[in-house]
């Protein structure tokens, strides 16, 4: 069996392990998981608004998975996307609302501050890890915290607005909503967003697979020592890489931020998005395209978990431990692996 | 005769491909037969196979003239065979006993007896001449003292029949030669041993028999005393082979390459190279001969750029170099074919094709305007294919997927190809069989016909002999002679490498 089908094989096998797991598990504490699946179904796609809500759900997870995808790619684990994520979503209210400017400049400009935000947030622990060899998990991950409480902070001692924990809602000349997409959507909060979360796919796909910029950077990832000797500037494409990762992060904050609230509260915990980006990136292979795909499973399994318990009576939570499976059998792909080689060699003989 | 293994006319198949086809292969007790053949000839295979690692299609396993079904290795164990692997398998940060013991631990109520086990393991080692110290950490100890903890692991498990896989290419010439002696200690002992190796000098130095593989096929088995080195060579390429590597007089013009006075310091702070001073002119290649550890591999990361130097001064062509980093360096003429091809010279998940133009990517035509050209990327990949040699399925398939051999070939074709003024080969031939040695060493001694300096490191006495122009020796970070190797002997290299000096070195020789 080729390489590439096995690489393909393997995450719809996971998936499709995590679901059965998952109706074992309904089975033994006595739900119906025909019923429970079905109400999935119809609440993804059973209308219209569902769709939309489905894509708007997925687009920061895209993002978020781009974010842990390319940091992977250059050999970097970037734990910190939650907290990219919050200060880009921060940054971008915070333009939305601090100006009044016209629409074609003001929108790209709170784009591009949550992008700055986010990129700053990680070159900290990119240029930590570059110059004192301080390893990028550990301070991407206390990096989260600063972030979410200096947030908190900015939110309430700042931006706030008289009832204290919330701040305005963005102009109207910063947002990403659209009535278009509302329209066609029977008014669920889709937003212009999921179009710039593809063409940051195709960005993303071009920029590792097709330049010179990505060839260096993924020869980082794969050999460090190669690639120095090679003429490349590891330290400097380690940074580099950190600042596009947190860039994407800073991004799916944006799609928060002007597109599905279009305000930033204050926040009693983290909002997860930033970890969903390690599960659909890990889903997705790391892969643009794979990051695409996984990021839209999981945004159906959200959106449509919470018809669960209206519909079939089963505790949406019970999605998340299919989630939880899901990734589990990606993380142990190797045995999926193994059990596929065994597989391709049977039909050999 | 008594035979204490016999593989009798092993076929061992992968999907169509055979790698073993009818070999046979017969070990006398008491003898050290040598399983010679090219990288990728089916060496590995056969001993997988005797070690239960693999099951083969055809032929049957005799040990001491019982048939038996190896199906795993703890079986092969059983059966009192051991092997000392290439690559070691130690745990570092393990004593050499707890790696002798590790799986084989005597335990009493949960407790390992660990100075049991120590004078167990110092009188294994003192019956066979295995000097260790029981109580030193692996990754305190040299190369050669591990190798010697690999045979004491084997020995520990009762092994009557010990295989050693390409046992002296880690080696310095010293070691080597106690291997050797450590190898015909063990057969007095009582031991047999199977020798793999591809070096010739080896084989004829311990070996009593030798059974030769050429690509998957037994060529046959022949008694050492009766061959040479040009027949066991041509029966292993399977045609004539050149040893004394051709080559016209040197005619060597102005200097290339100038170090002066270089300090470079290892990880630990120490002037690993000190006040070394070094030319190398156009036309001519310069070996550096010294044991392993003096300081070679820190001058050659100093002056390709890959390690900071205190002091002194590189010149290229009169350009200072010293400090430069590696991409400004390899623009101004440097060509480097690293020591450690894996780690330096490949990114090997990348396809062999992109590793061709490793160091020129950012180059037209391989692209423009930041974007990579693949077409001609591919272009250029399948010419260094063809002109070096480099046998992969094609230009797509990863370099990990290629034999050693060939992807040496592959380096040494992207850094010859760049035509640098100076060559930098470190090692080139390491772990590489007769045919493909021939083939460097013809590619290095063009480019010194073209013009170009060469700076060679080997620690094969044969090679840095038989390819330079002029012998550097080094040694404590200081080259402490300069020798022409038509008027040197191994044994005057040898003194030198050791540190004495020229003088009662040449003493030595010539009364």
């Amino acid at each position: 069996m080729s390489k590439r089908l096995t690489g393909i094989l393997t995450p719809i096998i996971a998936v499709l392990l995590g679901i059965i797991v998952g109706t074992i598990i309904m089975l033994a504490s006595g739900y119906n998981p025909v019923d429970a699946y079905t109400a999935l179904w119809n609440g993804a796609f059973g209308e219209t608004y569902y769709i939309g809500e489905v894509i708007r759900q997925f687009t920061p997870y895209i993002l978020a998975g781009l974010a842990v995808a390319f940091a992977f790619r250059v050999g970097l684990f970037n734990i910190g996307v939650e907290g990219q994520f919050i200060v880009g979503w921060l940054a971008s209210v915070w333009v939305g609302v601090s100006f009044d400017l016209p629409r074609v400049i003001h929108l790209p400009l709170a784009i591009l501050a949550a992008m700055v935000a986010g990129a700053l947030w990680a070159f900290i622990p990119g240029f930590l890890k570059a110059r004192f060899r301080v390893h990028e998990v550990i301070v991407t991950i206390m990096m989260n915290y600063v972030a979410l409480h200096t947030t908190n902070y900015i939110i309430r001692n700042v931006l706030a607005a008289k009832s204290g924990d919330k701040t305005e809602q963005i102009h109207e000349s910063a947002s990403l909503r659209s009535e278009f997409l509302q329209s066609i959507t029977d008014y669920s909060r889709l937003h212009w967003g999921i179009v710039i979360a593809i063409v940051c796919c195709i960005i993303m796909w071009f920029l590792l697979e097709r330049t010179t910029r990505g060839f260096e950077l993924r020869a980082v990832g794969f050999n460090q020592h190669a690639a120095h000797y090679a003429g490349m500037s590891v330290n400097k494409n380690i940074i580099l890489s950190m600042l596009i990762s947190g860039a994407f992060a800073g991004l799916a904050g944006a799609m928060e931020g002007l597109g599905t609230f279009g305000y930033a509260a204050v926040k009693g915990g983290f909002t997860g998005v930033g970890f969903e980006g390690i599960a659909v990136a890990l889903l997705g292979a790391n892969t643009s395209l794979g990051v695409f795909f996984s990021a839209i499973l999981f945004g159906i399994l959200e959106v449509g978990a919470l018809n669960m318990p209206l519909e079939a009576g089963v505790p949406n939570e019970l999605v998340s431990i299919i989630i939880a499976l899901i990734v589990f059998f990606v993380a142990s792909s190797y045995i999926i692996r193994i059990f596929l080689d065994r597989f391709s060699k049977k039909e050999v003989k | 005769m008594e035979y204490v293994i016999e593989m009798l006319n092993i076929r061992k198949e992968f999907g169509g491909f055979v790698a073993n086809d009818n070999i046979t292969l017969q070990l006398k007790k008491g003898e050290i037969h040598a399983l010679l053949g090219e990288n990728g000839a089916g060496k590995s295979t056969l001993m997988n196979v005797l070690f239960g690692l693999y099951q083969p299609e055809q032929g049957e396993i005799r040990v001491k003239g019982n048939p038996v079904n190896i199906t795993n290795p703890n079986i092969a164990n059983d059966l009192g065979i051991g092997m000392v692997h290439q690559h070691f398998m130690l745990v570092d940060t393990f004593t050499v006993t707890e790696n002798i013991i590790l799986g084989r631990e005597v335990t009493t109520a949960g407790r390992i007896d660990i100075k049991k086990a120590e004078q167990e393991v110092r009188q294994i080692s003192e019956r066979y001449g295995l000097a260790v110290d029981p109580q030193a950490k692996i990754s305190d100890i040299t190369v050669g003292m591990q190798q010697r903890v690999e045979i004491l692991k084997t020995l520990y498990r009762g092994a009557e029949i010990v295989i050693f896989d390409e046992p002296s290419a880690v080696l310095t010439p010293q070691e080597i030669k106690e291997l050797m002696q450590i190898m015909k200690t063990l057969i007095k002992e009582g031991k047999s041993i199977i020798l793999i190796t591809h070096k010739l000098k080896e084989i004829m130095e311990v070996a009593d028999r030798c059974t030769v593989i050429r690509k998957g096929k037994g060529i046959g088995t022949v008694n050492v005393s009766e061959t040479n080195p040009n027949e066991l060579a041509s029966l292993m390429v399977g045609r004539e082979v050149v040893f004394k590597t051709e080559k016209k007089e040197a005619a060597p013009k102005q200097n290339v390459l100038e170090v002066n006075d270089l300090v470079v310091k290892d990880t630990r702070g120490v002037s690993i190279v000190n006040g070394l001073t070094l030319d190398v002119r156009a036309g001519e290649i310069v070996g550096i001969a010294g044991v392993d550890g003096n300081g070679q591999s820190e001058l050659i990361e100093a002056i390709t750029g890959l390690r900071k130097s205190e002091s002194g001064s590189v010149k290229l062509n009169g350009k200072e170099l010293l400090n430069l980093t590696p991409r400004k360096i390899t623009e101004s003429g440097v060509g480097h074919i690293p020591q450690d091809r894996h780690k330096h010279g490949l990114v090997l998940n990348y396809p062999i094709g992109e590793n061709i133009v490793l160091q020129n990517y950012y180059k037209k035509p391989y692209s423009k305007n930041g974007v990579l050209n693949f077409r001609e990327i591919y272009k250029q990949a399948k010419k260094i294919i063809s002109e070096f040699d480099v046998r992969t399925p094609s230009e797509y398939t990863l370099a990990r997927a290629l034999s050693g051999g060939n992807q040496q070939k592959a380096i040494i074709g992207r850094e010859v190809d760049r035509n640098p003024d100076l060559l930098i080969a470190a090692q080139p031939t390491r772990g590489l069989d007769v045919g493909a040695i021939e083939f460097i060493h013809k590619r290095l001694i063009e480019q010194r016909d073209n013009g170009k300096a060469v700076l060679l490191l080997s620690f094969e006495l044969d090679e840095i002999m038989n390819v330079s122009d002029r012998i550097a020796v080094i040694y404590e970070g200081k080259i402490v002679a300069v020798v022409n190797p038509k008027e040197t002997t191994e044994q005057e290299l040898g003194l030198l490498m050791a540190g004495s000096n020229r003088k009662e070195a040449g003493e030595g020789t010539h009364v």
